[in-house]
């Protein structure tokens, strides 16, 4: 079990690393990178914790699809792409102190909760129970999710019209 | 490992977000502070599955990935929309509501 | 029973007469004098009737028909009957009631009532009469009348009244009266002054009557439980040996009412305003100053006389104030008769004495004799000055100044003459006339009452008013007249003034040139018919036959009968006293006809600093006029005045600043500051709290995140803990 300990720890260091770049850098682009690692950070967990599927939909997803949907964005909104003055509005120390205060909270929820349960991660769960799940359980929840997304697109067409 | 291992850095990474969408000026930035959070709740989601041996972690987790792309579609046609009008994309000069 | 039960007919009548006179005398041919002499005759009907009615229940009381007990009382002289109570006669109705208490006016008629009733009904309708001839052509001659038809109602209401408010009430109605008729002649100032001075000495006394009057009321409550001004109830009251009202009460009830009838009866040391009172017309002098005014003050005394009995201590003998108040009052007043050369200034200073005689009677506990003095009093009294008036009309050219316009009038004005002398025996008490026997009985009485100092007084004093009597007659009427010349010497309205009407009368008035001669039928008419009453009146109480007392003296309550125990006559005081007065007469005529030391008072010194003392008469009128009453006007009217514009008015005027002060701080602090301050500052604090609240609303987007995230925390961190 030591490698599993190991292996997480270097990618929990590497995801929190990455986090706090997201909130701290001073570049706009420089950030969207960060968030790569954290997404990626988030995959290499799920497969630590034998999630196969969903780790790989999230890098296809997420890191393939919506950051460059970021980049995009960067880019439209002519976001400056080298780093100026601190991108921090004057909530910053509030919102600091709230951060830390709920980090706090959580933590010392978990820990009082979970003391020191452990995850068995026997075998990967494989993707024909997901699909199972989503196709019989969870039917209608995907199809209320396909229609979301129809939504989404149709609405995110309507408002970036030109006119 | 520890389920808290997970949960603790997921509860690292959803508060980091809350302090990216408080503090940050650029409006893209927001809405990667957001992501960052839906990270962590993703990654909470899963651990409990893993712990549980039920599919179902990650069956949510999918669908709040699905939910999240569409969102930051959607956020981003408004980023857009906001930068068309105001030709800025920061958040302190959408003030119109201001009393 | 008529005459007795609707007696306030008499006084009524006159009253109305007074009305009549006012509204209607001026267009009337004898300008209203008719109405006046028919409704006194009127009353005089009326009161006789009363009498005869009720010398008619008296005799019924004791057993009998009235025919018969008339023929007894002639028949059977001295038939002496049972004492039995005689109730008077008692008619009242409710004027005012309020709370237990109730006020009443009504009529008590008993002996004293009727009596009086008679004597003011026959003396005012002499005055009347005699007013006709008197008064003829006078300008306020219409008002006159009308006054003296008020008098007369006045004095009857006082006469029958039942209950001391009432009698209060016609008191002060002839207080007023006399008041009006002494100042007929106002236009002089001496006139108007000697009013004013008559209605304010007596306004003194009349303090006395108002706190007794009060004080009968409690006494009455004190011995019934309920207060009532009522005469007889008093009477039972005072005289009702269980009766728990204590004796100091009746002492000052008695005190109190004495100070009236000090005042109103002329008494020492307010009888000064009684000869100053003779600036009136002739008859009013007569009619109020003689015989009826100025004995409502012996009237009360009479009334109410078992107040004085018990409160006085009239039965322990001694002195008692009322006894020593008459005593001193019939030795001042005959002493300055000696001095004044007016006939009507005499003759008031005679009525003083008199009422002394009056008031001693009553204080040596002579009821009887007091009130039998007045009867008798009224009418000789009456006739001398009547007497006197005729002299001055027909005589003195309008003048009353016995040295200077008088004498020799005895072949002038023989009626006259004969009708004065009567008058004058009768005051000086020679038998067998009236003042005879009703002196005596004050005398024998004083002697057996064990007040034998009030005995000799009593001597003293008759011995006096022979002397100054015999003095007036022999300067009036015997000698040479000296009145030739000077006419008109008492002001008076001019002739010239007369009323255009009686022009004729004027005129033949005019035209009997100013010779003395004798008057008119009407004025001595009068005369002589108060002459009879003044030598036949003594016969009511010869003795055993005692008619007046057994008519006329109070029989009701049971306690006033008992007090009264009238003395028998006694032969040889009566001789004893006819000798004094007859000497007092030989005294003065040997004076006058020049057979003893003439002009003592101006060789002597003592004799003449005591003529002095007496013609400024005890230099009484200088204490009143100049110490008291100046003293009152001058400094302490002062000092009232200076207390009220300094200190009143300065009290006032720093009230009235400092609430101007007051309002102009309330306006400025309180209002504008304090109230609009309060209510400025509230709109002021919304709003700039609006104001700051506003703030909140940033328009930003993450600052509302930030505080939803706040709460969220703040929420999860409690909802921990509190698990």
């Amino acid at each position: 079990m030591i490698a599993e300990n190991v292996a997480f720890g270097i990618i929990a260091a590497a995801m929190a690393l990455g986090a706090i770049g997201v909130v701290r850098t001073k570049n706009v682009v420089h950030a969207a990178l960060y968030l790569v690692v954290v997404l990626a950070g988030g995959a290499a967990q799920f497969i630590l914790l034998g999630q196969e599927f969903v780790a790989w939909v999230q890098v296809l997803v997420y890191i393939g699809a919506v950051i460059v949907l970021f980049l995009f964005g960067i880019m439209l909104t002519r976001a400056p792409m080298h780093p100026k003055d601190s991108l921090d509005n004057d909530l910053r120390w509030p919102a600091a102190v709230t951060a830390l205060f709920l980090v706090g909270i959580l933590v010392g929820l978990l820990v009082h909760t979970f003391h020191a349960d452990k995850v068995d991660v026997q075998a990967p769960i494989r993707t024909g129970e997901i699909t199972n799940s989503i196709f019989t359980t969870y039917i209608i929840p995907f199809e209320v999710v396909g229609v979301l997304l129809l939504g989404a697109l149709i609405g995110a067409v309507v408002l970036a019209r030109k006119d | 490992m520890l389920l808290n291992e997970f949960l603790i850095l997921a509860a690292f990474l959803f508060c980091t977000g809350v302090y990216g969408v408080l503090a940050r000026k650029h409006a893209v930035l927001v809405l990667m502070s957001v992501e960052l959070m839906l990270a962590g709740v993703n990654l909470n989601l899963v651990a409990f599955g893993a712990f549980h041996n039920n599919p179902i972690g990650q069956v949510f987790a999918l669908f709040v990935l699905t939910i999240a792309a569409a969102e930051v579609g959607i956020g981003l046609a408004i980023v857009l929309l906001i930068y068309r009008n105001l030709h800025s994309a920061d958040l302190d000069d959408v003030d119109t509501l201001k009393g | 029973m008529f005459f007795l039960d609707q007696a306030w007919l008499v006084p009524l009548i006159p009253a109305l007469s007074f009305v009549v006179i006012l509204l209607f005398g001026k267009r009337m041919p004898r300008h209203g004098s008719e109405v006046g002499v028919v409704s006194v005759g009127a009353s005089f009907v009326l009161a006789c009737g009363a009498v005869v009615r009720w010398i008619m229940r008296v005799q019924d009381a004791k057993g009998g028909s009235a025919l018969g007990a008339l023929g007894r009382s002639i028949g059977r002289l001295g038939a002496d009957n049972a004492e039995a109570p005689v109730l008077p006669v008692l008619h009242h109705v409710t004027w005012f009631q309020n709370g237990g208490v109730r006020l009443t006016a009504g009529i008590q008629i008993d002996g004293l009532a009727v009596v009086m009733m008679f004597v003011v009904t026959l003396v005012s309708l002499l005055v009347h009469v005699y007013s006709l001839e008197y008064m003829r052509g006078d300008s306020r001659f219409t008002y006159f009348y009308a006054m003296l038809s008020l008098f007369t109602a006045s004095m009857l209401l006082l006469v029958v009244a039942d209950n001391t408010l009432e009698l209060l009430v016609g008191w002060e109605l002839v207080g007023m009266c006399s008041f009006v008729l002494i100042g007929h002649w106002w236009e002089e100032k001496p006139n108007s002054d000697a009013a004013l001075k008559a209605f304010l000495t007596t306004r003194t006394g009349d303090i006395g009557l108002l706190t007794g009057v009060i004080m009968t009321f409690f006494i009455v409550q004190r011995a019934t439980g309920v207060g009532s001004f009522n005469i007889v109830a008093l009477n039972s009251a005072v005289t009702n040996p269980n009766a728990k009202v204590g004796h100091t009460l009746i002492l000052w009830c008695a005190a109190a009412l004495m100070l009236a009838i000090v005042g109103k009866s002329g008494q020492f040391p307010l009888h000064t305003w009684l000869p100053d009172a003779m600036a009136g017309p002739t008859p009013v002098s007569a009619l109020i100053h003689a015989a009826t005014m100025v004995v409502a003050g012996v009237y009360l005394g009479a009334r109410v006389y078992p107040v004085f009995y018990k409160g006085f201590s009239i039965a322990d003998g001694g002195v008692n104030p009322m006894a020593a108040i008459g005593g001193i009052t019939v030795i001042i007043g005959a002493l300055l008769a000696f001095v004044q050369d007016d006939i009507k200034k005499v003759l008031a200073y005679s009525t003083i004495s008199q009422l002394g005689y009056m008031v001693m009677a009553l204080g040596v506990g002579a009821w009887t004799a007091a009130v039998f003095h007045l009867f008798t009093h009224a009418f000789f009294k009456a006739d001398l000055f009547l007497g006197a008036g005729s002299v001055s009309h027909s005589g003195s050219h309008h003048s009353f100044d016995m040295k200077t316009d008088m004498g020799g009038l005895k072949k002038y004005m023989p009626q006259t003459y004969k009708t004065f002398v009567i008058g004058s025996l009768a005051l000086a008490g020679i038998f067998p006339l009236a003042g005879f026997w009703s002196k005596d009985e004050i005398l024998v009485n004083a002697g057996h009452n064990d007040y034998k100092l009030f005995l000799v007084i009593g001597l003293v004093g008759a011995f006096m008013t022979a002397a100054y009597m015999t003095r007036v007659v022999y300067l009036t009427f015997h000698g040479e007249y000296r009145g030739a010349h000077e006419p008109h010497a008492i002001p008076h309205v001019d002739e010239a003034e007369h009323d255009p009407i009686d022009t004729a009368a004027s005129v033949e008035h005019d035209a009997e040139v100013h010779s003395p001669h004798e008057s008119n039928r009407l004025l001595t008419g009068p005369l002589w018919v108060l002459s009879f009453f003044a030598v036949f009146a003594g016969f009511l109480n010869f003795p055993h036959f005692d008619k007046f007392e057994k008519w006329f003296q109070p029989r009701f309550p049971a306690g006033f009968a008992e007090i009264l125990h009238p003395v028998a006559f006694n032969p040889i005081l009566a001789t004893v006293s006819v000798l004094v007065a007859g000497s007092g007469i030989g005294i003065a005529w040997a004076y006058y006809q020049g057979k003893l030391p003439q002009g003592l008072s101006e060789r002597n010194a003592l004799a003449h600093a005591g003529k002095r003392f007496l013609v400024n008469k005890y230099y009484l009128d200088f204490l009143y006029e100049r110490v008291i009453v100046a003293g009152i006007k001058g400094p302490i009217a002062a000092g009232v005045y200076w207390f009220n514009q300094n200190v009143i008015d300065n009290v006032l005027n720093y009230t009235g600043r400092g609430a101007q002060a007051l309002g102009r701080v309330t306006y400025d602090y309180v209002d504008q500051k304090g109230v609009d301050g309060l209510v400025n500052g509230l709109a002021t604090l919304t709003g700039d709290s609006g104001g700051e609240v506003r703030k909140i609303q940033t328009g930003r987007l993450q600052f509302y995140a930030l505080v939803l995230v706040v709460a969220v925390v703040v929420f999860a961190g409690v909802l921990w803990i509190a698990t």
